[in-house]
This record gives C-alpha cells, structure tokens and sequence, in this order.
C-alpha cells in the first residue's frame, strides 16, 4: 500500500478497490501445478475443486488450462487428479 | 385501530414495509413475530422471500447475503437466538449493512428463564447495531417502520435493533392505531444503493452486482481497521440526528413524534426514575400518582440506547435532585448496571447534577408492580431531605436485599465426594 488515507478518504464497508479478477493471488505461489496432458483425462476433478477456480477446461484444444495468475499453489488439484497428472514444482525464488 | 400484541404488531409494520428477505428462526418471546409473518406469506400478502433458517447465526448471516445484495432484510430473535448470532451482529454493523431486527428481550441462561429483561441486548450493546427501546406494542409497530428510514439514511448506514420488553409487550394485547399500507409505503420509501468512492477517485455501487463487482469486508490490518471503526463512531453520530428527524417526520403523519428520549413530567421534576423499554408506562402511572401526593416526580425513558443521547440525558436530568436509574440486566463486577454507568459518567464534567442511585429491577422478568417503584420515589425523596446518597447499588423486588458477607461456596474433594462424606444416593 503506496500512500496511507484518512478515514474520511476510503470507503466504507472494507470495500476493496481491486475485484477478485484483477487482484492476482498467484503472486504468493511457492509452488505451481504442471500437468501432464498425456496422463490427463479430461475428468475434470481439479476444475471443480481448484479453491481459486483457476482451472479451465479449454474445448477447443480439449485441454485443461491453469491460469497462473491467480492459481495460489495449494496443491488441492495435485492430491485430488485420480491418475496423479498434476505434479506440483517449487517456484524458483 | 387493531388489537395486537406486540409481536403480531412488529409482524404487521413488517408486512407494510414489504421487505425482500426475512430470515428467522423461532424463539420464545419472539415466536409470535416469526408465525404471523409467514402466514402473511403464505396468503400471499408479501412478496418477502421467507428463509426459515436453521439458526439464528443463519439468520443474520442471511440478512447481511440479502442486504449486500441490495434487498431490505429483516430478522427478528431473543436471548440465546440473539447470542448466537452476536459474531453475525458485528459483520452486519461493519459493513454497514441497513437491517431491521426486532429482539424480544428475555433473560439469558443459565439457569434457563424464558422471560423478559435485557441482558440480551445489552450484550450486544457494542456490535455497533443502532438500539432502540420501546415502551409498548404502538411504539413497537411505529419503530420497526422508522428503523428502515434510520438504517438506510446515506449518513447512518448501519443496522437497527427495535428492543420490545418479552412477553410483558411480546404477548400483551394492546389497541395499536396503524397506518394505511401505502402510508407506510410511501414513508419509508424505495430502497436506494449507496455510491461510495474508491481511493482511486472512481465511483462505484456498494452492492454486490455482478456488472460492478467488488468485495465487501475484506481483509483490513494494521493500516486501515481502525479507520473503519472510526467511520462507524461517526456514523453513530449521524444517527443521534437521524432518530429524530425520522421520529419527528414520522409524528407528522401520525401525531406520535419519537425522539432519542422521552421525558415525562420533567419540567419541574425534583425527583426522577430513568428507565427503558415497558417499565417506563409504569413509572409515569406511578409519577403521576406522587404528583396527587404533591411530590414533584418525573420520568425519564432513554428510547435510544445506541448511539446514547449524552446531551439530551444531561439536560433532561440537571435540574433534577435525586434521581434513580433502573437497569434491567447485569454487569457483573461493574460499579453498576450499563445504563447508569452510562448516564453517570455523562455527569461527570457537570457542575450541576442529581444524586444518582443504581436499582437492578425485574431480572428474568421479575415483575415491577407500581408499590415498587412508589417506593423509589420515597427513597429519592429520602436521599433529597437529606442529601445522604447511601447505598448506590440497590435490587428493586429481590427478596434480603442486605449486602452479602456470607454467601459462598464449600469445596470438598473428590476423593470424600466418593467415599460418601457429604450424603448422597
Ligand atoms: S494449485 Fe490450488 S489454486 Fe492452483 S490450480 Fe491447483 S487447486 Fe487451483
Ligand atoms: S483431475 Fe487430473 S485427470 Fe482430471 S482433468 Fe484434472 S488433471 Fe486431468
């Protein structure tokens, strides 16, 4: 945070001036999902449990797609993908 | 003209108001409210969406998803309803959502008592909700319709508490003079969404909408914290004002004004009972009673608890000999109930002030009948020939109320628990 305002300046309610789109978690990852697309079946677990809905399936490539942006790295896909195609690789510093 | 009790009459204003949620969960004293109303939905009387939640920590938790979306939302609890909800209380002040609850007042367990006195709502005294505390079920009804007006003012924000006394206004039948439906429709208006300003000068809408999206309560540390509660002391502040400007418009359209407190026989008082919520109509029966003895009694009802009316209390009060505030919950271990705590430390920098004396009264409902509080009076009237406050801290109608020197405990180990030394099966 650049400058500090006043209580009379900022909104009230704790509004946040960044909306969830435009706030990017993905800068606090450690570690970062890689998917094997050969192992992959398109079973669609990780999308549904992704906490960050940061996984697309992509039908025109018929693929799943991570969006590193706001993929937080919490592994959660890694330990549900049923045929472990999700390896979870440290970020380098 | 109907005749309602005071649950069935906050059910009504609410049915008048026609808000787009009510989640709530029954409990004695606030059952009624919660019965009638879906009734009224059930007939088809209101387009409210009714969630029967199932919690009271659910309800408000509904209310505050209804109001952030936009809709009015009302919900309605008593004691242990209210204590569950208390975490949901302080999101709902904090993000200053305008929300209307009704709390039945009714003691607190254990031991478990289902009846009426404060300790709920006093309880909640700092969650940063708006509390109003209304003498019967015509202040009741009037309220629940003012408290829209209240919560939803652009320079208040911030939800509002209507206090009725359990079971003595809850359950009572009462003749209530009521408004047209459009009458009430047109008082409190349409619903408006506030614009607030992001630091980056742009305006946006503080509801949740998907084309403006935002997000309410978000993590607030160190740096800014404090500068949210400070905007709600001043949003407290504007509603000292607000109360009475919506009370005074809306007597306009009734003839009942409402203020932050109701003084009764106060001008020449010499002696003075300040009290809240339903007592307050025996105290004036009881005033007036002192006057055709040819003592100089007065009432003062404190309406608004939150945000409390220092100014008005202090001049209401100052001219006054001795007078005594009646607390209808406990704070253990304070140096007195919440109420005189309160008005007492408003004294403080006065040069001009009463003797001030503290009575807990009518715990888990304990009935307050008029002899009781001639004899307050009496006591005043004692304390003013004499100037001798005495005891500061008294308890009206408990039974030995000498101060305790032997009231305690014995311990015994478990060891003699077990080898039968005190009895036993
Ligand atoms: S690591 Fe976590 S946040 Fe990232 S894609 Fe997997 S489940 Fe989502
Ligand atoms: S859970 Fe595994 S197999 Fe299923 S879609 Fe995701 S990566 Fe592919």
């Amino acid at each position: 945070m650049s400058e500090e305002k006043s209580w009379r300046e900022i909104p009230m309610g704790g509004l946040t001036w960044l909306n969830s789109i435009e706030y990017k978690t993905g800068e606090w990852r450690s570690f970062r999902p890689v998917v094997d697309h050969n192992k992959c079946t398109r079973c669609m677990q990780c999308v549904i449990f992704c906490p960050d809905i940061a996984i697309k399936y992509k039908p025109d490539v018929n693929m799943i797609e991570i969006n590193l942006d706001h993929c937080k790295g919490c592994g959660v896909c890694a330990e549900e993908c049923p045929v472990h195609a999700i390896t979870m690789v440290k970020e380098k510093d | 003209m109907m005749g309602m009790n005071g649950d069935t009459a906050c059910a009504y204003a609410v049915k008048q108001c026609n808000p787009e949620v009510v989640a709530a969960y029954p409990i004695t004293p606030q059952t009624i409210i919660v019965e009638v109303f879906s009734e009224y939905v059930a007939n088809g009387e209101v387009t409210t969406e009714f969630i029967p939640v199932e919690s009271e920590h659910s309800a408000m938790s509904t209310s505050i998803g209804a109001a952030a979306a936009g809709a009015r939302a009302y919900t309605a609890s008593a004691s242990q309803g209210l204590a569950l909800m208390y975490e949901m209380l302080y999101i709902a002040s904090g993000l200053r959502l305008p929300i209307v609850m009704t709390c039945v007042n009714r003691a607190l367990s254990a031991p478990i008592n289902i009846h009426g006195d404060h300790s709920d709502a006093m309880g909640a005294r700092d969650s940063g909700w708006i509390q109003l505390y209304c003498e019967n079920s015509q202040e009741a009804y009037d309220t629940v319709i003012q408290a829209w007006r209240i919560a939803e003012h652009k320079d208040v924000l911030l939800p509002v508490m209507v206090n009725i006394d359990g079971f003595i206004l809850s359950h009572t039948l009462e003749n209530v003079a009521v408004l047209p439906d459009d009458a009430v429709k047109k008082f409190i208006g349409e619903k408006k969404i506030p614009v607030v300003k992001k630091p980056n000068g742009e305006l946006t809408p503080y509801v949740l909408h998907p084309d403006y999206p935002v997000s309410m309560g978000a993590i607030d540390l160190q740096d800014y914290y404090f500068e949210h509660k400070r905007q709600q002391a001043e949003a407290m502040k504007h509603a000292l004002r607000v109360i009475k400007e919506v009370g005074e418009e809306y007597g306009g359209l009734t003839g009942r004004r409402y203020g932050l407190i109701d003084p009764y026989m106060m001008n020449d008082a010499e002696l003075a009972i300040v009290v809240m919520g339903s007592t307050a109509g025996t105290a004036k029966y009881v005033a007036d009673l002192m006057r055709s003895k040819g003592v100089k009694a007065g009432v003062l009802r404190v309406r608004s608890f939150r945000p409390f009316p220092r100014d008005e209390i202090v001049k209401a009060l100052s001219k006054v000999k001795a007078c005594a505030v009646l607390d209808r919950s406990m704070s253990f271990g304070s140096y007195g109930g919440p109420l005189f705590v309160e008005i007492r430390s408003s004294f403080c920098y006065e040069c001009q002030k009463p003797i001030m004396i503290n009575y807990y009264y009518g715990l888990g409902g304990r009935d307050t009948p008029p002899h009781l509080l001639e004899d307050v009076f009496y006591d005043l009237k004692k304390i003013a020939e004499t100037g001798k406050t005495g005891e500061e801290i008294r308890y009206l109608g408990l039974r030995d109320d000498r101060e305790a020197d032997n009231y305690k405990a014995e311990l015994i180990s478990f060891k003699d628990l077990n080898e039968g030394k005190i009895g036993g099966r």
